[in-house]
């Protein structure tokens, strides 16, 4: 492994000073912060060091690694994920068998303490964990072992942030989350199905710039790209004050592009940064391609209800009185979202299945 | 005819590109801020488009009120980045796109000059390096 930092690297390949600077700008952007921090992370990168970084997939599906290198290089995620020393992802990796899991024991000796470990994919507990195992070894024996060594875990992914899809009713594998596992350790979860691309790499250009994880929400998620709801920074929200409503998918509001909350859109409930990061390489977001958010970004997001089902009807005065009551329209935002949060924990009480109907909004 | 076209959908129109999300007031009171800045202060201050709910609406908006000033100046380094002074002098809107022509960013720096187009301390070191190596006769040669 060479010892170049980022900056030198950067200049090997022939890219000036300016370009570096546009780099660490482009970078800030990506990790959500001010502009004003350019010339701070311009110095940290200066001095950043190759980290080594082994990838562990557990109960998941792939969709988060799909996520990460569907990139097209050279962007400055395809940058970041270049500079790191990934010593270990058995998706991606040539070596197989005995030769992977060798790569893996001599990164964990060599870099022990130092290490990022990414964990993608849920653990299963049932059954003594055996229903997933990689060389023989558990999922629960293999996390406990290389978190051990680890600077820092980073959960991607919502099966590895909250358990996703396979903890999902009846969890037949009895899956659960890093964080019910790993009591000892920095964790930040990177949740999402799947996460964007940026905000992974924005964590690990985080943990490289200044060394440690970036500032963390109640849920372990970094504030700065889950500070904020979806809703808050929805485009359609001035069409939600207004109380002007998608009713259906092919109704006259859908096609004006009217807030899609009666047709089921999590945004006030859910935390993530795709109204401002967007997909496919700045393209566009659901709610753009007019579906509304299902909320993949939270805790057992699929068993709080069905997805075309709207978390709570806005009361039917919204608009009439955001017109006349003007900023009183942030308190009703804050009150739907209250009760939003107690539908949703109902529902994931008693586990709602979605039905014809709420497909098509007959009823 | 391709797949696509055999599906019976029209778009109505460019929804998103027609929205605005009022973002745009505030950020205009924000320039007249910074500018009083550096009048008083010489302090440039970066704005990131990128961090806020902005459509493509709000950002022709923004090019239509601020117009198009007398200097423009292109950046090939890591891919092209568009520098334009708007017809305001000291607001300077800066694109940075990558080596496939895609955006990065897109700031808005008021500066009297943007801080990327200064020549940096270590390329102007490298550029006399070279020269100085490329003016240093051969071995050998008279």
């Amino acid at each position: 492994m060479d010892d170049l930092t980022l900056s030198e690297r950067l200049r090997q390949r022939g890219v000036s000073r300016r370009g570096f600077m546009k780099f660490c700008a482009a970078t800030a952007s990506m990790m959500a912060l001010p502009p004003l921090m350019i010339p701070k992370i311009a110095a940290a990168l200066e001095k950043a060091r190759r980290p080594s970084v082994i990838w562990l997939s557990f109960q998941e599906c792939t969709g988060c690694t799909e996520s990460l290198t569907r990139s097209h290089a050279p962007t400055i995620e395809g940058l970041i994920f270049d500079h790191i020393s990934l010593d270990y992802h058995h998706t991606l990796q040539a070596a197989a068998g005995d030769g992977a899991e060798h790569a893996r024991e001599a990164a964990m000796k060599e870099n022990w303490g130092k290490y990022i470990l990414v964990v993608d994919g849920s653990i299963p507990l049932g059954e003594g964990g055996n229903y997933s195992a990689i060389a023989g070894i558990s999922n629960l024996d293999m996390l406990k072992e290389v978190a051990e060594g680890a600077a820092a875990v980073v959960s991607v992914g919502t099966c590895a942030a909250f358990g996703g899809l396979p903890m999902a009713k009846p969890n037949p594998t009895g899956a659960v989350a890093v964080s019910d596992i790993i009591k000892d350790k920095p964790i930040v979860n990177v949740p999402g199905c799947p996460p964007i691309p940026t905000v992974i790499t924005g964590v690990l250009a985080h943990f490289l710039t200044f060394g440690r994880l970036p500032e963390l929400d109640h849920l372990q998620r970094p504030k700065v790209f889950f500070g904020q709801s979806i809703h808050d920074r929805c485009y359609r929200r001035p069409f939600y004050e207004r109380g002007q409503f998608a009713e259906t998918f092919d109704d006259e509001g859908a096609r004006k592009g009217w807030c899609l909350f009666k047709l089921g859109c999590k945004g006030p409930t859910t935390y993530n940064a795709c109204a401002t990061a967007k997909w496919n390489e700045g393209t566009s977001w659901p709610v753009e391609a007019g579906h509304g958010c299902i909320g993949c970004s939270e805790p057992r997001f699929w068993d709080a209800g069905g997805f075309y089902q709207a978390l709570s009807v806005p009361h039917t005065k919204v608009g009439e009185t955001i017109l006349t009551a003007g900023a009183a329209g942030l308190a009703i935002g804050a009150a739907a979202a209250v009760l939003n949060r107690k539908r949703k924990a109902g529902a994931v009480e008693n586990r709602e299945t979605i039905t014809v109907k709420d497909l098509t909004k007959e009823s | 005819m391709s797949g696509l076209d055999s599906i019976p959908i029209v778009v109505a129109g460019e929804i998103e590109g027609r929205l605005r999300t009022e973002n745009l007031g505030p950020l205009l009171r924000q320039l007249e801020q910074a500018l009083e800045d550096l009048l008083a202060t010489g302090d440039s201050t970066v704005i990131d488009l990128g961090a806020m709910p902005f459509s493509r609406q709000d950002e022709e908006d923004l090019r239509a009120q601020l117009g198009r000033g007398e200097v423009s100046a292109t950046l090939n380094a890591f891919g092209p980045t568009l520098i334009e002074e708007t017809a305001v002098p000291g607001v300077w809107l800066i694109e940075h796109r990558d080596a496939d022509d895609r955006r990065l960013t897109l700031q808005l720096e008021v500066a009297r000059i943007p801080s990327i187009l200064v020549t940096p301390e270590e390329d102007i070191g490298d550029g006399l390096a070279a020269l100085k190596a490329a003016n240093t006769p051969p071995d050998g040669a008279l």
